[in-house]
């Protein structure tokens, strides 16, 4: 434990990376899950196939090996991100670190897909029906009418998928980010017997991020819920 | 039950491993001919530890399978090489057991994390694992040496302008994930980076990723060697590991046994032939045999 | 919702449109794959000799007894493990004590929410590393059965309340006491619902026993790790274990799929969200 309070600045700046991972690859696996949810049901059939593979593909695969494509096999064909160098201060986002960033989109995105599209499901027929009635076209239905209420039955599960996309950032500590489960490990290593003081502070720490992502989608969910 | 079909399912990882080998050669000549001494009647006191192992013929040595020049074990061959397994050779001849009898010398893995307990189980009789000696260590497990002093370095391309850790503030350097290498890489105030293993290290390095890579000087000079031509090591060493031998704390007669046999390699000349064969390949040169401790004061 | 829902039967006009994007989707498609190939190819990954370890006996031999078969050990182990868990902790939480029901809310809550890998770390120090060899081998299905148990527990309990309330009130209207009520008419009911989703937690927990890389636990990551240290092929290592891992995990949902129209029915399939108070989601 004591060693968690004399290094409170290295414990803030791995918090940061995780948080960092997290919002970065949150927002971008929300961009790139509603565009392949979008094709997942949208008239165009092959797309609709392509996507439907491709989320099969990559939910079967642990996020360990989908980390090992990017980080470890990736520079083998030439995938590197050595044109990503930013400093902020002491956090430096490196080519490995956009490697991490890549993969977890990647990841995250197929569950966004289907969080997304079983939110489509929720919307009752006649609203899709209505829309079509009135005369919008697919593009009109889908962004006025069905994916604004898909969004709302989505946040459930779409938190569920932003929250064990926050836990999963911990697997980048072995792929070259100095997040928090990286920072743990280290001071276990040096501190053998406070182990469990240690354990206990990063877990905690995680606990109550969790219920911060976990706070925000129930404000969202009540906000936006339909009557 | 389950504890014993994992056994088998792991060491059937190596031999399945090894049965396939598609001929990776080039290490059978970092190893020298070790002959088993003869006639161990009556050499070993009545009731030692060196006694029971010469008597069986049989011993178990943990050493590390994944360090190049100290201890590395290629999947095509049986024994394992480098400077750590040299050591363990003249001891276990020592013995009158062959070290290239692998019915009677057991290479037993042994990672750092599980030396201790492996020593403290009796799984190994003892252990050559690039295990420094730490007071900490020496509460729990017997330990002497030192038979090689070595420290933390820094390895960079061959092309590379870096001399030393100093060229290298704020600059990311590659040790293994939960390692006290990349620890020490942080505290010279480097930024560390970390890699599943050292053999990724190398891959970032080799993609630039990384400017520079940094763990145990032997090591590094083990991967420049396996890596000619392209990596080279630099700075001075800023840490000081003793790799020295382990032992079961309740067989505290092994310690002057263990020394005497280090000490004879030292003045016949045998051990720095060990280096030139293991770690010397890398381009070290071979430096002064390090002083060993006292038994009596461990 | 039938996707021609979404859009009216399309007329002639549309239909060439999507025509169009058919063959726009086709062309795009098959560009990524020839790019994906090219690189491969460009970078020497296609050669015979990268590939070779995976159609030597030996190695096959390897990847699916020590590698596979391994894993799915592990898996069954730690779900098996987790059912108990699971059902403790559930039926835990709904105890009517709260001296009983409050510290199982507090561990479920924090165990779903703590990251696995450092739970195995953890167990890892404090239990592997003087177990020997099994020692990984256990730290990956302790810290399996800790998690998955406790994502199970909001499963057992959402089973639970999903028997019509009528049941308990006629069991109670018959004389029965309180842990008859749960177990002779509750808990057979709550399984058959839940078994679809016990199944998908399979799928996770073989996922997640690749997580067993950091503490050196054997399984099928840990072989592909052996080859590719030893052949530099990381690339296709990466696919063969990546094509491994998704053969089983579809067989899995494969069985869940079964199973869910064998004992569920056309019911919409038991969905528990991964933490919090969030009842729709589902663990990934």
């Amino acid at each position: 434990m004591e060693i968690v309070l004399d290094n409170l600045d290295l414990v803030a700046l791995a918090f940061t990376y995780t948080v960092l991972l997290f919002l970065i690859a949150g927002v971008l696996s929300m961009v790139f899950g509603t565009l392949l949810a979008a094709m997942r049901v949208g008239p165009v059939d092959v797309l609709n196939k392509a996507t439907s593979v491709y989320v099969t593909l990559v939910r079967n695969t642990p996020l360990l090996i989908v980390l090992i494509f990017f980080r470890i096999a990736g520079p083998k064909v030439g995938l590197k991100f050595g044109f990503v160098e930013i400093e902020i201060g002491e956090i430096r986002i490196t080519d490995l670190f956009t490697a991490c960033v890549v993969a977890l989109t990647v990841y995250t995105a197929a569950f966004v897909c289907e969080a997304l599209r079983s939110g489509v499901n929720a919307v009752p027929l006649g609203q899709a029906e209505a829309a079509r009635a009135i005369g919008l076209p697919f593009g009109g239905t889908m962004r006025n009418v069905v994916l604004p209420q898909a969004f709302r039955a989505a946040v459930p599960p779409l938190a569920s998928v932003q929250i064990a996309l926050l836990k999963n950032t911990t697997v980048c500590g072995i792929f070259g980010v100095s997040e928090a489960f990286f920072r743990m490990h280290s001071f276990t290593n040096s501190e053998p017997g406070e182990r469990y003081g240690i354990f206990i502070s990063f877990a905690v720490i995680f606990v109550f991020l969790v219920e911060i992502v976990s706070f925000f989608a129930n404000q969202l969910e009540r906000r936006w819920r339909i009557a | 039950m389950r504890l014993i079909k994992t056994k088998a399912a792991v060491a059937g990882v190596g031999l399945a491993l090894s049965m396939a080998a598609c001929g990776n050669a080039g290490s059978s000549d970092e190893s020298s001919d070790v002959q088993a001494a003869e006639d161990c009647d009556g050499k070993f006191e009545e009731g030692s530890k060196m006694a029971e192992l010469a008597d069986a013929g049989e011993v178990t040595v943990g050493v590390k399978f994944d360090q190049p020049g100290l201890g590395f074990k290629d999947a095509s061959s049986d024994v394992p090489t480098g400077f750590d397994i040299e050591m363990a050779k003249l001891l276990v001849a020592d013995l009158c057991i062959d070290p290239e009898d692998t019915d009677a010398v057991t290479w037993e893995e042994t990672i750092s994390d599980n030396r201790e307990p492996y020593l403290q189980e009796g799984r190994v009789d003892m252990v050559l694992a690039t295990y420094s000696i730490t007071p900490e260590r020496q509460a729990i497990v017997g330990q002497t040496g030192p038979y090689l002093v070595t420290g933390q370095r820094i390895m960079v391309k061959k092309e590379s302008d870096v001399q030393s850790k100093e060229d290298l503030q704020g600059e990311e350097v590659c040790s293994a994930e939960g390692s006290t290498s990349i620890e020490n890489v942080e505290k010279e105030g480097m930024v560390p980076a970390s890699a599943p293993d050292y053999t990724q290290c190398i891959e970032d390095l080799r993609n630039g990723s990384v400017e520079a890579m940094s763990t145990d000087g032997a090591i590094l000079y083990g991967y420049a060697a396996d890596n000619p031509g392209e990596f080279k090591v630099v700075g001075p060493e800023f840490s000081e590991e003793r790799i020295g031998v382990g032992y079961p704390k309740e067989e505290p007669e092994m310690c002057e046994w263990i020394n005497g046999v280090i000490q004879d390699a030292y003045d016949d000349g045998t051990w720095a032939k060990a280096y030139e064969a293991t770690l010397g390949k890398g381009g070290a040169e071979t430096p002064e045999p390090p002083e060993l401790d006292d038994c009596k004061a461990a | 919702m039938p996707a021609n829902v979404l859009f009216d039967s399309p007329g002639p006009a549309t239909i060439a449109r999507h025509r169009i994007y058919t063959v726009l989707a086709v062309i795009g498609l098959i560009g990524v794959l020839a790019f994906v190939v090219w690189r491969l190819y460009a970078n020497g990954q296609l050669e015979y000799e990268l590939w070779e370890p995976f159609l030597t006996p030996a190695y096959i031999e390897a990847l699916l007894v020590d590698g596979l078969l391994v894993t799915l050990e592990m898996a069954f182990s730690a779900v098996l493990l987790a059912v108990v868990f699971g059902l403790i902790f559930g039926v835990g939480k709904l105890s009517d004590h709260a001296w009983i029901s409050w510290p199982c809310w507090a561990v479920v809550e924090f165990f779903r929410a703590v990251p696995v890998l450092l739970l195995m770390t953890l167990v890892f120090y404090s239990y592997g590393v003087n177990h020997g060899e099994g020692g990984a081998y256990w730290t990956v299905v302790l810290s399996l059965m800790v998690y998955n148990g406790a994502v199970l527990a909001e499963v057992f309990r959402a089973g639970i309340q999903a028997v019509p309330h009528g049941q308990a009130e006629a069991a109670y209207a018959v004389g029965m006491r309180k842990t008859q009520v749960m177990n002779i008419i509750m808990l057979p009911q709550a399984v058959k619902i839940m078994l679809p989703a016990i199944i998908s937690q399979c799928v996770v927990a073989l996922k997640d026993t690749s997580l067993g890389y950091v503490v050196a636990a054997p399984g099928l990551t840990a072989v592909g790790r052996l080859i590719y240290n030893q052949f530099e092929n990381q690339v296709p290592t990466a696919i063969v274990l990546a094509g491994m891992y998704i053969t089983v995990n579809l067989l899995l949902t494969l069985a869940a799929t079964w199973a869910q129209k064998k004992f569920v029915g056309e019911k919409k399939p038991l969905e528990v969200s991964a933490v919090g108070h969030l009842d729709d989601g589902r663990a990934v």
